[in-house]
């Protein structure tokens, strides 16, 4: 699984930039399933998001974006990787990364059926 | 005469049939259709055809269908007792009317998709029982030979009598994912039809038209009639489109960026387009949708940058619905014309297909003009994979133009 990291969630693009950014990541994901290793992915939207958050013995709930959390998760993509090299690979490929201070987390899914 | 009638009639009398004695019977209701057409056969020539062709061949059908059923041991034991509680007295009498012949043909295509029989086996059920095909012609187009043909149609018969398929709708429940494989089979019948390198040219035409013609049944029938299916028969229709225009007199293949655009067929592009914008109701996206849309985009022929970021994008989209190696391809073809040759050849370098002659023709051709040595080097692998004349013919014309 590759987690997008915004380093921070506040920032607003302009609609070109935005639709930018789509093509990138469509065509990033594309090149991933055109090799047959692409599982799954979803975009995780900012609006109507909350955090949920454990505060001097009570649950608290904020509206995002998050003043007190800079950094956010954008969405993640899950992907078929015979290796963690492999899976590194497709990340560094990822538009997210043409932002200072964001970063693709690279992480493993519990094993259920072979696909990591 | 009798030909033509055959193709249109035989469909019709066997699926009435089959819904009437049980999908198990398909045999003995081929075998009195056969006989049916085989009297006309006896009797036209002598005594002169009949007024009405069509009504003499249902009147004919339905005695012999009584004939069987007054004399079969099955029907006396078995049959009868459910039959006459089902029907009344009037269980002798065989439905050949419009609606019934409409619900049947319907009824047996969902019966002959049944994911229990093998895709194979479903293509070759569905070119005989639904659209009415000679044996010879089946595997003509399957570039096989009768028998061949003969046993793998026994086969999904037994299979059909082991499941105890029925002859019926499936439940409101169970209709789209039935619906599925009725769509996959009829996209692999046109498909045979498109792709055959069967060199006959009017029999490959027919199985296209004749998946289009059921195609469209399910789009005439309410309780199937969902974008999903418009969406595939819009795909059909632009791909039938450029019938004419893929294959030259000689019989060989004419690529896509070669054909002559007026030998297009404007009016199957109209219906396309019209089918594409009857399958937008609903909220779901099937591959046919986008497959639809990229064979939209191909009928403009002009090459601009929209149309190729499109095709791109669909291709994207396509590709995480489902994988497969010729989308695979052509989404790196269509991402050389929108981003550009290196970004797709640093693509095509990662896609790991190097047993498929269609892989290195596309390395030949985003390589041309830009290291014509490694271009041609991709083309000659290309032509040593290429199995079939037709495609060694075309790997070899590119191979030419380097020169």
């Amino acid at each position: 699984m590759l987690i997008f990291r915004h380093e921070d969630g506040n920032k607003v693009a302009s609609p070109e930039q935005i639709q930018i950014w789509m093509k990138q990541t469509m065509d990033w994901i594309g090149g991933i399933a055109a090799q047959n290793k692409f599982v799954g992915s979803n975009g995780l939207p900012f609006d109507d998001a909350r955090v949920v958050m454990h505060k001097n013995g009570k649950n608290m709930v904020t509206n995002g974006p998050f003043g007190e959390i800079k950094e956010t998760i954008g969405g993640y993509i899950i992907v078929k990787a015979d290796s963690v090299e492999e899976a590194v690979e497709f990340a560094k490929g990822s538009p997210v990364l043409q932002g200072e201070g964001n970063s693709v987390e690279v992480r493993k899914i519990a094993k259920r059926d072979g696909i990591h | 005469m009798i030909p033509h009638l055959f193709r249109t009639e035989y469909r019709k009398i066997i699926s009435v049939l089959c819904k009437r004695f049980g999908f198990g019977e398909v045999a003995t209701a081929e075998d009195i259709a056969s006989d049916t057409f085989l009297a006309a056969a006896e009797v036209w020539p002598i005594h002169g055809i009949p007024p009405n062709p069509v009504a003499w061949l249902y009147n004919v059908a339905k005695n012999k269908a009584k004939n069987h059923l007054q004399r079969h041991h099955l029907f006396d034991h078995k049959i009868s007792p459910g039959i006459k509680a089902m029907y009344g007295d009037a269980s002798m009498e065989i439905d050949l009317s419009e609606q019934n012949i409409n619900d049947s043909q319907l009824q047996m295509m969902f019966a002959i998709c049944h994911p229990a029989i093998s895709r194979e086996a479903q293509v070759g059920l569905a070119l005989r029982i639904l659209c009415g095909f000679g044996i010879e012609e089946i595997a003509d187009a399957f570039l096989t030979n009768k028998e061949t043909i003969n046993k793998r149609l026994l086969r999904a018969k037994d299979k059909i009598r082991e499941e105890k398929i029925d002859i019926e709708f499936p439940g409101i429940a169970a209709i789209d994912e039935r619906l599925e494989t009725v769509l996959t089979t009829i996209y692999l019948l046109f498909s045979e039809g498109y792709y055959s390198v069967s060199s006959n040219d009017t029999l490959r035409k027919d199985v296209c038209l004749e998946a289009m013609r059921l195609c469209y049944m399910l789009i005439e029938n309410e309780s199937t009639n969902k974008p999903q299916v418009n969406a595939l028969l819009s795909l059909m229709c632009f791909h039938a489109s450029r019938f004419d225009a893929r294959v030259n007199k000689r019989g060989e293949l004419v690529l896509y960026e070669e054909q002559d655009t007026s030998l297009w067929n404007t009016e199957l592009i109209g219906k396309g387009a019209y089918f594409l914008k009857c399958a937008s109701g609903g909220n779901e996206i099937s591959k046919y949708h986008l497959e639809a849309s990229i064979a939209y985009w191909h009928t403009q022929k002009a090459d601009t940058k929209e149309k190729w970021e499109n095709i791109l994008q669909l291709y994207n989209r396509l590709l995480q619905m489902e994988y497969s190696p010729v989308a695979a391809l052509n989404r790196t073809y269509a991402l050389s014309k929108a981003n550009g040759k290196e970004e797709a050849i640093r693509q095509a370098e990662k896609l790991n297909l190097s047993d498929d002659h269609f892989y290195f023709t596309l390395l030949g051709e985003l390589y041309r003009d830009i290291d014509n040595e490694k271009a041609k080097e991709h083309f000659c692998t290309a032509y040593s994979l290429a199995k079939t004349q037709t495609d060694k013919q075309v790997i070899q014309k590119k191979i030419d133009t380097l020169q």
